[in-house]
């Protein structure tokens, strides 16, 4: 069988190492050889999408094993199942809208062949983290991802970027440098041999409570610090602050989805009975992940901060939903997890627009740009209501299902969460009303409307949250089986309070 | 007392012997080629075969190896695949390090001063320096140095053990007394060591009595003899065995017997540094190996508290002073204390594991210091009228060095990422499988550390990275630093860039045949 999954993490990590490899005089086109080969991406997953049997959707599909360091375990595996394939789908979708939204950043050639190298390097990591089957292969990836990140954060963009990075890339190393004695202690558990890291062979594995328990913490606090969860969130503004808007939208909208996706798939996939017993705190931190990532939203000057906040809050509610564990929670986090990357991407690209024309992302500098540039007012209102959720918006369909799903188990989390949605009302709102409406501030310079590349960007995720809105079922009929496997796993006991 | 004459079976020793035997052709050498410029062609020449020679030997004998290796010397030595794969690796590092030993500036500057027995800044060496002089007996000593170090991981005895370490010892304290810069530094420095090192031996001399006092033997296997048969723990062979495991540990540098590190490191030419702490490391760690599986492996409990202590103290102590450090070659050093507590992490509990991860462990670690003092060596200080000085130790001069070097700046910062242990470096499998060793014998609170102590390690590695690619030179030294182009140091560092690169991608390999050495001196041990 073709190995579409391979194919799919060589073909950006190759590309990367071609832009570098670039002479000078040839890196003129860059940024369309970038988008091309991201294109191609975006192609393969579409296939990847066709392909996929929906009705199968729990069992690994496009299944590849190939032994890598045998000594200690570990295979080359890949292989998706509905959750994975959203999540492959929508790096491939964001990649090359990133690279679009960013195509006036970089006079210097040789800059530019650099960010574009990293992002396509980082999308071969996601597009591998996304896939992989074998425990330590997503460890390497996971840990491996720092370094282009760490790169793209800390050469481009503003102000404080240097400590920005380093602050991103301490938090993350002491997350997955914990998580590395879960795995080793993870192999100890399972049963050896050539893949004794393969997902399969740790699943369902009879552990101590106490070894089970310990393992699920150190993989548990890496995926936290990932989603970011409060209180171990403070790396994620002071990057979205200062890293350019195209990096910082794939690092929330999809990189950030690793931490829930890890939860998903091998906190509780392998630790059922471990994610049962935290499942009552990690729903507090949740649900204070939600309300306090709310209001500091509301409190913010900095656009990119602002929707920073707001991201921390909506990883709140898919946590929320994971550790209720009932079919329509996990289903609907599942599906949030995609409709996030969707309305958080957009979000991000529609602010870097505004700091484009403005040169700041200080809400108190805009105003009244609604009558000189409606277009612009109307896209970037579309996506505010995304943001909080608004009927017939995918959003929407997904926050309802976690919140009702996790209801029956967890009422009290439930309502203090409601409480957040409103916030976010309140701080979409607010913002809108301060950027669009009210007087423009003097000395202000002549305003371009969205152009038709930044409309590319935008109007192709704001047409798939409403068709996905209307018609949840294509995402949702992938999800189904994935999240039935995993309530199964989970004990039955009262989770949630 | 009568004296029988061993049998003395010559042909397992023919790497040592190839080595030792360069090394006796290159002092006459030293005593007979008058030009100085032969002299260097011709030791270099020497050493660089001996030293390949050597390892091809050993490499054939390892295949050529089979059940638990021979014996040799009435039991003093041992060669077998655990020795023979330490000795290739001490072999490697020998090569690469001898190489830099011969790097030399573009304006023709070696690493090591013209004459040493002259006084620093006297007239004399002002002439010495003119007259084209050099210290070509640096080849000789460095091969002596790595034949005593070979002979070091097959000791089974302690009185060769104690013979192998003065062997390798003596001409190290010579060679960091030898820089060309900065020769009180490096005088001091080889002071410390000397006396330090001296120091040490004298700890292990005297547990070694201690040992012969309560077994009767000085034999590895005979003592562990004793060690099992004694019922309840002998004082005088606990106290024994804790002093030769703490003169070990002098040389391994970790805390608190670390103290000459930093000044020897930093004093001594970088060559020498290079050399020194990627190849007494790995010999001082195959010894400790031997000697605790071979003759103290009963002692397990009793020693585990002392490997627990200086395990815990090295990482943290050598972390938290690395972070505040502003000389390069002492922040490597104490990143060494560090990574000597790492290479302890895996002593934990005496697993089966250690044997095949520390060999990986300090092959990553030693290709990865000898690539990066081989960068230190390529980046100089430039005086105001143009003339290119000593190395830039000081960190802030290494600002920006991603701009004017990239290729360069990016090997350091591949090192450096290994030293942190980041995957897809060799640094991080060697961390992998050392870490996997200590909780297969339920280490994992000692993990747990050390993975504390990584994460803050990494925080003055990536130091380093955002000073070269992040910050921009600062303003009015542009020229103050100047890239050197020493086409062997550059060798040294492609070679290890492309060794630590594989070694973390495609480990399987030599995890595999050191996996093969783990099996043979537990088979050996019984």
């Amino acid at each position: 069988m073709f190995p579409i999954l391979s194919v799919m993490v060589a073909l950006p990590a190759l590309g990367a190492v071609l832009l570098w490899a670039l002479p000078g005089g040839a890196r003129a086109r860059v940024r369309e050889l970038a988008l091309a080969i991201t294109g191609v991406e975006l192609v393969l997953a579409v296939v990847l999408f066709l392909q996929f049997d929906t009705s199968a959707a729990g069992t690994i599909q496009f299944s590849e094993t190939y032994a890598w360091i045998p000594q200690i375990g570990t295979s080359w595996a890949l292989g998706v199942n509905g959750i994975g394939l959203l999540m492959i789908v929508l790096s491939a979708l964001l990649t090359p809208l990133a690279i679009l939204a960013g195509w006036w950043e970089d006079k210097d050639p040789a800059r530019r062949t650099h960010y574009l190298a990293l992002i396509l390097l980082s999308e071969a990591f996601m597009v591998g983290i996304f896939a992989a089957r074998d425990v330590f292969l997503f460890y390497v990836l996971f840990e491996a991802m720092l370094i282009p990140l760490y790169f793209l954060i800390g050469s481009f963009g503003g102000g404080q970027r240097r400590y920005a990075a380093v602050k991103f890339l301490l938090y993350s190393l002491a997350g997955g440098l914990v998580m590395l004695v879960g795995v080793v202690a993870l192999y100890f558990q399972g049963p050896g041999g050539d893949q004794a890291f393969l997902t399969d062979n740790l699943t369902g594995l009879d552990m101590s409570t106490t070894a089970e328990r310990l393992i699920f913490l150190a993989f548990f606090l890496a995926f936290a610090i990932k989603a970011p969860m409060v209180p171990v969130h403070t790396w994620l503004p002071t990057v979205a602050e200062t890293a350019r808007p195209g990096t910082t939208a794939l690092l929330v909208a999809v990189l950030d989805k690793i931490g829930t996706f890890g939860m998903l798939t091998l906190c509780v996939a392998l630790f059922p009975e471990a994610a049962a017993w935290a499942a009552p705190v990690i729903i507090g931190f949740a649900v204070v992940s939600v309300i306090y990532g709310a209001l500091l939203a509301i409190g913010q000057k900095d656009m990119l901060r602002l929707v920073a906040f707001t991201s921390v809050s909506h990883f709140g509610i898919m946590v929320l939903g994971i550790f209720a564990f009932t079919q329509t929670s996990i289903e609907g986090a599942a599906f949030y997890m995609f409709n996030h990357g969707l309305s958080t991407g957009a979000l991000f690209f529609a602010v870097g627009f505004l700091i484009h024309r403005y040169g700041t992302a200080d809400v108190t500098a805009y105003g009244g740009l609604q009558r000189v540039v409606p277009v612009l007012a109307g896209t970037f209102l579309i996506i505010g209501l995304s943001a909080l959720a608004l009927p017939g918006l995918s959003p929407f369909v997904s926050e309802i299902m976690v919140l009702i799903g996790a209801f029956s188990v967890a009422k009290v989390a439930v309502i203090i969460s409601a409480v957040g949605v409103v916030l976010a009302a309140l701080y979409v709102l607010l913002t809108y009303q301060k950027v669009f409406t009210g007087p423009a501030p003097e000395s202000r310079k002549p305003v371009m409307e969205l152009t038709r590349r930044e409309r590319v960007v935008l109007w192709p995720l704001i047409a798939l949250m409403l068709v996905l809105g209307f018609l949840p079922g294509i995402a949702i009929d992938t999800l189904r089986a994935p999240s039935a496997d995993i309530v199964a796993t989970v004990p039955t006991e009262e989770a949630g309070q | 007392m009568t004296f029988t004459t061993p049998e003395i079976a010559w042909a397992p020793l023919a790497p040592v012997i190839i080595v030792l035997g360069a090394a006796a052709v290159a002092i006459l050498i030293e005593s007979f080629v008058r030009s100085a410029e032969t002299r260097r062609r011709v030791q270099l020449g020497v050493s660089v075969v001996a030293l390949l020679a050597a390892a091809g030997t050993a490499i054939v004998q390892w295949v050529g190896l089979e059940g638990a290796g021979t014996v040799v010397l009435d039991g003093m030595l041992t060669v077998d695949r655990q020795s023979l794969a330490w000795q290739v690796l001490i072999l490697v590092f020998g090569t690469l390090g001898t190489l830099l030993f011969a790097a030399r500036t573009r304006a023709g500057e070696e690493a090591f001063t013209p004459l040493g027995s002259v006084a620093p800044g006297s007239t004399e060496e002002t002439l010495a320096r003119r007259k084209g002089m050099q210290v070509t007996e640096v080849f000789p000593l460095a091969l002596f140095a790595v034949g005593g170090m070979m002979l070091f991981t097959s000791v089974t005895d302690l009185i060769f053990l104690f013979v192998a370490l003065e062997v390798f010892s003596l001409p190290l304290y010579i060679l960091v007394a030898l820089a060309r810069r900065r020769r009180f530094l490096s005088h001091e420095g080889a002071l410390k060591y000397f006396l330090l090192g001296a120091f040490s031996s004298a700890i292990l001399l005297f547990g070694a009595a201690f040992l012969y006092g309560a077994t009767g033997s000085t034999s590895y296997t005979e003592i562990a003899q004793g060690v099992a048969s004694a019922s309840g723990v002998d004082a005088l062979v606990l106290a024994g065995a804790v002093m030769v495991v703490v003169g070990l540990l002098f040389k391994i540098g970790a805390v608190p017997f670390h103290s000459w590190t930093p000044d020897a490191y930093q004093g001594a030419p970088t060559p020498v540094t290079a050399f020194m702490a990627a190849a007494t490391k790995a010999a001082a760690t195959a010894a400790l190996l031997r000697v605790v599986y071979e003759a103290f492996y009963g002692l397990e409990w009793e020693l585990s508290w002392l490997i627990w202590g200086v395990s815990i103290a090295s990482m943290l102590l050598g972390t938290v002073v690395a972070l505040v450090q502003t000389e390069l070659k002492r922040m490597l050093a104490y990143s060494s204390i560090a990574h000597a507590g790492f290479i302890l992490v895996a002593f934990a509990g005496f697993p089966d594991g250690a044997l095949s991860a520390l060999p990986f462990y300090l092959a990553s670690y030693g290709l990865a210091t000898l690539g990066a003092f081989a960068i230190i060596t390529q980046v100089r200080e430039k005086s105001e009228d143009g003339t290119v000085m000593g190395e830039a130790t000081r960190l802030g001069q290494w600002a920006g060095l991603g701009k004017r070097s990239p290729w360069l700046a990016g090997a350091m910062a591949l090192f450096l990422l290994s030293f942190a242990g980041i995957p897809l470096t060799a640094g991080f499998v060697g961390k992998f499988v050392a870490f996997a060793a200590a909780i297969s014998e339920g280490g994992w609170p000692l993990v747990l550390i050390a993975v504390i102590a990584s994460a803050a390690a990494a925080f003055f590695y990536v130091r380093l990275v955002v000073l070269m690619f992040l910050t921009d030179v600062p303003e009015g030294q542009e020229d103050a630093v100047e890239i050197d182009h020493s086409p062997l140091a550059r060798a040294v560092v492609v070679l290890t860039a492309v060794a630590v690169v594989l070694l973390g991608i495609v480990p399987g390999p030599v995890l595999d045949a050191f996996e093969n050495a783990g099996v043979l001196l537990l088979g050996a041990a019984g």
